[in-house]
């Protein structure tokens, strides 16, 4: 009997510490395929049919790789928004940083004439700097003047999008007689080499049309870093101190607005990471353009959330969020709307969230009870005796 | 609105009109009033130097009004979810949903029915979003985010469903834009002033300073109206009254001020929170609606582009208050309309001119009221505006593209201790917690 409740009592305290990360992804994902295949039958649509051919996309070395590939750059906007919402701060504007850093890395980048070891750190820095300096703005406004961080970086991405329009239009474009709007091409000293080697020494062999970015390695070292930071540096605990509870932060000595402007900071300089990914490693770019891709801060935010802040949750996530685009991207040349994954995708971000929520709450009310419970026994012991 | 002063209380104990400020005549309506006066008159002024006569011409205005509406709607939107205590980033997707439903309905039945399915529309995304936030107490932000992303990849969902088939494509459809809307909206204008007779529009022809500038903004404001544009402006008064004269706008507002005490005296938080964004969608809804006939009449994929943002950004700067909505929407509206009226370059470098010189304006009134950051703030961007104005010949678009944002920047910079956002705003509410 004993040991069936000690058996229990483990189940129920690993059930505790990974059910909301492990039951809530699941019950999302449920939520979002019914959605899905709802809106599917809606249009008219066999929603098996559908699923099936997603898998019959995915089911490839290809399609493995291009999800690695795109995976990494969404891993990488993930830690990046991350670091903010660790100590509550909402950084809505990595997207802003990420571009403006992206156009000033591959501007400067294409100028320089340096050996490889010194090029590509050259454009990673620049891409940094940019994007710290970007964050710098929002953090110094609210704890110079208390703006919200939310408003104020929203308002800054529309700008930076103004000013990457206008810089790349008039200074920075490169005239080669086309007529995309484009920087220079970096040259090859400053691009990251492939990684398809180790898929042939595991004796698979690679698809020509496709290459292992070596922009991978960059955003483990990111996820690797991100962990360091946060769970092992004291630096990382007073940041996560301070998002759980501010005043207890306070009171043991952060200093509340110079941890503002260094997570945003931070936060922001991780965002001029993702840039790298298609400025340095992705035969498609190596530029900054009118092609450049977009919204990947965005994207962040939502890996970020899925991810619940977690270096290797993000990582799970990143990859889930590329599988269902890489997945759904065919389906309209087999008579289906592509459009379903991003129906998948709204519809499992919303439905974690909230599926988050609520165990978080259920989990607190739960704790509440049980030092409620906990202290209740100690008073009435003391009464048993004397009477 | 709230501007103007209470009625005194009755059985004065001390003596109140000792204490009141003196009744001035620049307040509340009359101060809206001169405040557009003397725009009008700072436009008018760069007009006759940047040599820039589209600036005050009718069309521009009529461009900027029409461009207005939507971000106006939007704010206005934002505004019943933030007074009822969410914050609503999620504006942009409950638009989208808005433009794709008025695309299809429209198609199928006219206009009016578009409007009403634009509404629809936006509902269903204020209430999806409003089941994460009240219901399960999801981060606003969060939330609103959420519905960024869920509203656009709907809307591309229903195109493709709808407008791909061979029906649809017959009449025009693809998977970006839905068939035309037959019929149009009813147009209307000012009689005698802008109508036949047009007395407006000849003064405006005459080109003489300010007279000409006046005219040219009322005829803007008059001539070819279009109805869509009255029942906005129309419900844009009405929500002052709605919100502050109204048994149920004192409950939407205390459910965003102080929700524990408004629920201990029988209001229900969440009740006054899922109308409250359901309002707000349908506001959203209903501006993408309005996008529909913008253009070519149709929905078009990516046509709210960021107007939902616009209206964050006008509710910001308008300090939570319809009127100021509506001012912040029209600036912003305004130079849109200037950015993409002929000659742009000239016009919006007579633009910079304007906001360079009412930038001075403001600065004396702060100095004279001793607020020395803001004067400070304000004559830095004055003497930058000045600088540009004097530094190109002509102004590339971009610079207004990015202007309604950089003035909420700066409004959020120079006025953050005066804004008063609702002091529940973005904290989710459960039953019988003491907020």
């Amino acid at each position: 009997m004993a040991e069936a409740t000690a058996n229990e009592r483990v189940v129920d305290r690993l059930v505790k510490r990974l059910g909301p990360n492990v039951v809530a992804p699941l019950l999302a994902g449920i939520v979002a395929i019914l959605a899905s295949s709802v809106s599917l039958l809606a249009g008219g649509h066999n929603p098996i049919r559908a699923f099936a051919e997603i898998g019959n996309v995915l089911w490839s070395v290809e399609s493995l790789v291009l999800i690695l590939n795109r995976g990494a750059w969404y891993y990488v906007a993930g830690v990046a928004v991350a670091i903010g919402f660790k100590m509550g701060l909402f950084n809505i504007g990595a997207d802003g940083q990420y571009r403006l850093g992206a156009l000033f890395a591959a501007y400067l980048g294409a100028k320089a004439d340096l050996p490889p070891v010194l090029h590509v750190p050259y454009v990673i820095v620049v891409a940094v700097l940019v994007g710290g300096m970007w964050a710098a703005i929002p953090g110094l406004l609210k704890v110079t003047r208390g703006v919200n961080e939310v408003i104020s970086t929203i308002m800054l991405n529309f700008v930076a999008t103004g000013l990457t329009a206008w810089l790349l239009g008039n200074y920075f474009r490169f005239d080669d007689g086309s007529l995309i709007s484009a920087t220079k091409r970096i040259p090859v000293s400053a691009r990251l080499p492939n990684l398809d080697r180790i898929f042939e020494t595991f004796g698979a062999d690679l698809p020509r049309t496709v290459d292992l970015q070596g922009y991978i390695f960059v955003a483990v070292l990111v996820g690797i870093g991100y962990y360091i930071l946060l769970f092992r540096s004291r630096f990382g605990f007073e940041l996560r101190v301070s998002g759980l509870n501010p005043a207890a932060a306070k009171s043991s000595g952060v200093n509340p607005k110079r941890m503002v402007l260094t997570t945003i900071i931070l936060s922001g300089a991780v965002a001029g990471l993702i840039g790298i990914g298609p400025l340095l490693s992705d035969p498609q770019h190596f530029r900054y353009s009118d092609q450049f891709p977009l919204t990947l801060g965005f994207t962040g935010l939502s890996l970020a959330l899925l991810g619940r802040n977690h270096p290797v949750g993000i990582a799970f996530a990143a990859i889930v969020w590329h599988a269902i685009e890489r997945g759904t991207q065919p389906l309209t040349q087999k008579g289906f709307p592509q459009e379903i994954g991003q129906i998948l995708q709204g519809a499992f971000l919303l439905t974690a969230v909230i599926v988050f929520e609520v165990m978080q709450r259920r989990a607190q009310r739960e704790a509440i009870r049980e030092a409620a419970t906990k202290a209740a026994i100690r008073t009435e012991e003391p009464e048993e005796v004397t009477a | 609105m709230s501007i103007d002063p209470d009625p005194a209380p009755t059985g004065p104990l001390v003596d109140e009109e000792a204490i009141a400020e003196p009744a001035r005549w620049y307040q509340g309506r009359n101060l809206t009033i001169l405040i557009t006066l003397i725009a009008i008159v700072v436009v008018s002024v760069a007009r006759i130097i940047a040599d820039a006569d589209r600036l005050t011409s009718s069309s521009t205005v009529g461009t900027g009004l029409r461009l207005a509406i939507p971000i106006a709607l939007a704010g206005i939107g934002g505004l019943y979810a933030e007074r009822s205590g969410t914050v609503n980033i999620g504006l942009e997707g409950m638009m989208t949903l808005g433009t794709v439903m008025a695309g299809w309905a429209g198609w199928h039945w006219g206009p009016w029915a578009a409007m009403i399915a634009g509404i629809i529309g936006g509902v269903a995304g204020g209430l999806l979003m409003s089941l994460a936030t009240t219901t399960f107490g999801v981060n606003h932000i969060i939330a609103g985010f959420a519905i960024n992303i869920i509203g656009p990849g709907v809307a591309r969902f229903l195109a493709n469903v709808w407008f791909t088939t061979p029906e649809a494509a017959a009449a025009g459809g693809s998977i970006t834009s839905s068939p035309r809307v037959d019929g149009n909206l009813q147009l209307f204008s000012l009689p005698v002033f802008s109508d036949q007779q047009d007395l407006l529009g000849d003064l405006e022809k005459k080109g003489w300073f300010l007279l000409s500038d006046l005219a040219g903004v009322l005829r803007g404001l008059t001539a070819d109206i279009r109805t869509d544009t009255l029942i906005a402006v129309i419900l844009i008064v009405a929500t002052g009254y709605i919100v502050w004269r109204t048994p149920f706008g004192l409950r939407l507002r205390s459910a965003g001020e102080k929700p524990g005490a408004a629920e201990s005296l029988g209001v229900s938080v969440a009740m006054m929170r899922h109308v409250g964004l359901a309002i707000s969608g349908g506001f959203a809804g209903l501006g993408g609606a309005v996008l529909v006939f913008a253009g070519a009449n149709q929905y078009q994929q990516g046509q709210v582009a960021g107007r939902g943002f616009l209206g964050l950004a006008s509710l910001v700067f308008g300090n939570w208050m319809p009127a100021g909505v509506a001012a912040g929407a029209a600036v912003f509206g305004y130079a849109q309309g200037v950015a993409i009226s002929l000659d742009s370059g000239i016009s919006v470098r007579g633009l910079i001119l304007a906001a360079a010189i009412g930038l001075t304006l403001l600065a004396i009134r702060a100095a004279a009221r001793r607020r020395w950051n803001e004067m400070s703030l304000e004559v830095a961007v004055a003497v930058l505006a000045f600088i540009a104005y004097a530094a190109v010949d002509e102004v590339n678009r971009q610079f207004v593209f990015v202007t309604p944002y950089v003035v909420t920047l700066i409004v959020v910079t120079v006025f953050a201790q005066r804004l008063r956002p609702p002091a529940a705003e973005g904290i989710p509410y459960f039953k019988g917690q003491s907020l």
